[in-house]
């Protein structure tokens, strides 16, 4: 069977691992990516399970990565990305790796450490020298205030004069933040009274804060006041607002020394504050190197300890048991897998693979490359497909681009549509790299080959559509001519080509005359093709779907079903809506403007809704003069006919399964079940190698309702529903078809309308004028044709295509209960950690 | 019946031969069944959706409405002459 037709063959296994071989056979099993672990111990609790301190060690050590990334980053050196993703390290190597983080980690936190101590004392030297520097402009001001009154030759007088009055006059001096000035004067003020004097400076430069590394813009002050109790006060005040004093010797000698030693010691300062910011560059850089693969490893280790949490250890023969699904074309790669593990390892006891028999459903799983995955994931969304279904992606890969075109078809249109899907296609490699977090453009460059497929087929469409932009391309000459001359031109307004005259009998060469184009009745002609076209498309799709119920039926050996239930509903459906496909194809040959028999000219065509619905309420119409009722004899009777085998369908549909099962129930005895179980201890089979395999789980219990345990009643209930349902929708679901007309026919207007109120006020003026308008029409233009109709209306018709398939197609055969195959794969294990990072 | 036997079978062929003549050729390999299917579903859903154009078209049984300028310019740029007669 072809790859993708139905889901592949599962297996259950039984892995019988040695506990030192255990770490790395299931690292070579996450590399290999191919089996689905159960989880065999499930009543434990996450902290009682075995492997619950290798865990944490793994978690301590992804916190260790965690704090060195959060400090590379934080220095911005740069992470080089790991090309190829390394190997679980075996369990030497892991503790090579804890002690590596450990010493790192303790190394970096030393080096902030220091750093910040470093930085603090930097700061308060800095501030320091700038209090010096900003007080010398306040006592030198002091002292000329000072002097004023006293000569100058009078020094030593002066001095000590001077001393004795500044002796008097008390003073702090200290660094407070900008914002906070206004308040701490304010306080100050209002402690002391008014007698606080209180002179600032700025500080032009913002000094860094050691802590946050921010830059805080402060102002130096000296306060002056009299006496102790003052003091006091103040300093209180001062630590109130997180002001930080410094000690300033008042006279000039003293100040200038000080100075000059603050400058030497910021000096040394900085040059060892650069040296340890050389040495944190260089740990980091040195770290930054290992630092993804590091990553990779330890989550690698995690995922593996969580996996061996859910084997079973059995004590008599001291090995670990698990379980898991493996598709049964992938048992040779995951012996192998063993193999390598044990190897690996150098344990002279091998680990096998045993595969055991259930009857439980396994999990679905489809074989998708790089084009069919997004297919598949639209037939996913809706549901998973139960076990060895028959799979309806196949078929989607090309009827839902067929159906969306058939809505959206507009050559210029699709052109762009295909040209967005082809250039991401082309450029698929380059543009997965770059891991980008945007939603919406993560789902488009997903869905790239589809949007491609869906550009493709609406160019076809549009050529046939004859719709490029809302013009129409006349490549093979139009089908019909003018028959009027002059005289009959001039005088009337607006004419009618008659096709008996007008028409050439041969059509157009592809798709639709480009003569309809530029018609005012254009869409009387349009509506009625669309709308047959999209019964004849939809009724076809229907028969389709009901058809795969008996690919599905003959797989699980439920051939009574291909009798009893495919049989009446394809006869319905084929009865009355096939015949009605085949009446629109007989209207389009047999009634003709040139036919010689009156019943059969443009004046005497039947409409085929009427003649569908006078066949269903076997009701009459009164047809008009020379004019036939039918389309031909014996339609009367054919109809007849046809409607009472499709009622008496109804019956067998409702009736013909619960009754057939009710029947066998009582002539055969119930068959065995026997589930696969694991039991502790039990004897090991024989069979370790893969010729011998067990058959795979039976199917019959599998894709359907396990009919041997119901009652009669609701096995009869679900067929009346099913029944009632299948019934009622084939005419739902053949007028839900109609949206394929409904959606085309907005697409051409809305195309009609942008070109004819947008474009063509810049096509009227013939001048210089007229180029200007026709640029800045163009720009509006092009823009309303790429959001309105490219993108609004090709998300639109993407949904109703997809409503199509999901309802309209998969309900007629879909059962879709069963569940994914998720396997154990370090690339979607590391790919989710790295969304969640994000 | 107004039709030509050309398209017709212009276009039978090149779709059978998408549709029938290609999937024999289709290239061994896991995907064998994949290919075939996409090229038979593309020559039918195609083939069909040509066919009701051209035979919705084939006998016509309304003429497009057209205003006489249009008419005219019709006659001059698609090259079917008007009679010049005069009243």
């Amino acid at each position: 069977m072809g790859a993708m037709f139905r889901s592949e063959e599962m297996a259950l296994c039984q892995l019988f691992i040695q506990p030192e071989a255990a770490y790395t056979s299931v690292s070579e099993l996450g590399e290999a990516g191919s089996v689905q672990f159960r989880d065999l111990n499930p009543d434990v609790n996450a902290f009682q399970r075995k492997f619950v301190n290798e865990v944490r060690r793994c978690d301590e050590m992804e916190r260790k990565l965690r704090y060195i990334e959060a400090e590379v980053h934080k220095d911005g050196v740069h992470i080089p990305a790991v090309k190829e993703a390394p190997r679980a390290p075996n369990p030497r190597e892991i503790i090579d790796l804890e002690a590596h983080l450990e010493k790192t980690e303790n190394e970096i936190l030393e080096l902030s450490h220091n750093a910040v101590n470093l930085k603090q004392n930097y700061l308060e030297l800095t501030e320091l020298r700038h209090v010096l520097e900003k007080t010398e402009a306040f006592f030198t001001a002091q002292e000329e205030i000072g002097m004023d009154s006293l000569t100058k030759s009078l020094i030593s007088d002066e001095t000590g004069q001077q001393a004795a009055t500044r002796g008097r006059l008390g003073f702090v001096a200290g660094v407070v933040q900008r914002e906070r000035v206004p308040a701490f004067e304010r306080m100050l003020w209002r402690i002391s009274r008014g007698n606080v004097f209180l002179r600032r400076a700025e500080l032009d430069k913002p000094l860094e804060d050691p802590a946050t590394g921010n830059e805080i813009y402060k102002t130096v002050f000296v306060a002056f006041f009299q006496g102790e109790q003052l003091k006091s006060r103040i300093k209180k005040v001062c630590t109130g607002f997180h002001a930080s004093l410094y000690p300033c010797p008042p006279s000039n000698t003293e100040r200038q020394d000080m100075v000059k030693g603050v400058r030497t010691r910021l000096e040394d300062l900085n040059m060892v504050l650069n040296q340890t910011r050389d040495h944190r560059q260089r740990v980091l850089a040195s770290v930054a190197k290992e630092l993804t693969s590091w990553t990779i490893m330890v989550r690698k280790m995690k995922a593996i300890y969580h996996t061996l949490n859910l084997f079973n250890m059995d004590v008599t023969k001291k090995c670990l048991i698990g379980e898991c699904w493996v598709p049964t074309a992938d048992l040779p790669n995951v012996q192998k897998a063993l193999a390598d593990g044990s190897n690996a390892c150098g344990s002279s006891i091998p680990s096998f693979l045993n595969c055991i028999e259930t009857d439980e459903e396994p999990p679905t799983f489809n074989r998708t490359n790089k084009f069919t995955r997004g297919f598949q994931n639209l037939i996913d969304a809706y549901g998973v497909a139960s076990y060895r279904e028959c799979n309806p992606a196949l078929y989607t890969i090309i009827t839902f681009p067929f159906l969306f075109a058939v809505m959206f078809g507009d050559l210029g249109h699709g052109c762009i549509m295909a040209m967005f899907g082809g250039w991401m296609v082309v450029k698929e490699v380059s543009l997965a790299a770059k891991k980008s977090n945007n939603e919406i453009w993560n789902i488009f460059f997903a869905g790239r080959y589809i949007i491609l497929l869906m550009g493709c087929f609406s160019m076809y469409t549009g050529l046939v559509y004859n719709d490029i932009f809302s013009k129409s391309l006349n490549i093979f000459g139009s089908s019909w001519h003018i028959p009027y001359d002059n005289h009959t031109l001039a005088e009337n307004g607006a004419l009618t080509l008659d096709p008996k005259d007008a028409y050439t009998e041969v059509p157009y060469f592809i798709g639709i005359d480009p003569i309809w184009q530029s018609a005012d009745n254009k869409i009387i002609f349009l509506n009625s093709y669309k709308m047959k076209l999209s019964i004849i498309f939809g009724v076809i799709h229907m028969i389709f779907g009901v058809c795969m119920s008996v690919v599905n039926y003959n797989f699980f050996k439920r051939r009574y079903s291909i009798f009893l239930e495919f049989l009446p509903q394809i006869v319905f459906l084929a009865l009355l809506f096939l015949y009605m496909v085949f009446m629109m194809f007989f209207k389009w040959i047999a009634y003709s403007t040139k036919n010689d028999e009156l019943a059969y000219t443009q004046g005497c065509a039947p409409s085929v809704l009427i003649l569908f619905i006078n066949m269903m309420l076997f009701s009459k119409n009164v047809p008009e003069e020379g004019c036939k009722e039918f389309m031909f004899d014996a339609q009367s009777d054919i109809q007849r006919v046809f409607v009472f085998i499709a009622l008496l369908c109804i019956p067998v549909m409702l009736l013909g399964k619960p009754l057939y099962l009710l029947a066998t129930k009582k002539n055969n005895p119930k068959p065995e079940h026997s589930n696969g179980s694991v039991n502790q201890g039990i004897e090991l089979q024989e069979q370790t190698d893969l010729g011998d395999v067990q058959p795979k789980p039976e199917a019959k219990s599998s894709g359907g309702h396990d009919h041997e345990d119901e009652p009669f009643s609701e096995i009869m209930i679900h067929q009346a529903i099913h029944t009632i349902e299948y019934v009622l929708s084939t005419i739902s679901h053949t007028a839900s078809y109609l949206r394929l007309w409904a959606l085309s026919l907005a697409h051409a207007e809305l195309s009609e309308v942008l070109w004819n109120m947008v474009l063509t006020f810049g096509l009227k003026d013939h001048n210089y004028v007229g180029a200007i308008k026709l640029y800045v029409a163009f720009c509006f233009w092009a823009l309303f044709t790429l959001a309105i109709l490219v993108m609004m209306e090709g998300l639109s018709a993407f949904l109703h295509t997809l409503r199509l398939h999901w309802v309209e197609f998969m309900s007629k055969f879909y059962a879709g209960l069963g569940y994914i195959f998720q396997p154990f794969c370090f690339k979607t294990i590391l790919e989710q950690e790295e969304n969640k990072d994000d | 019946m107004g039709y030509s036997l050309i398209p017709i079978f212009v276009f039978s062929i090149l779709w059978g031969v998408v549709g029938i003549i290609c999937p024999i050729f289709a290239p061994k390999g896991p995907n064998r069944g994949i290919i075939q299917v996409v090229l038979i579903l593309t020559a039918a859903t195609c083939w069909l959706f040509w066919l009701c154009a051209y035979m919705a078209q084939m006998n016509p049984l309304i003429g497009p409405r057209l205003s006489n300028e249009t008419l005219i310019w019709i006659s001059r740029t698609w090259g079917n002459k008007i009679n010049n007669t005069q009243a």
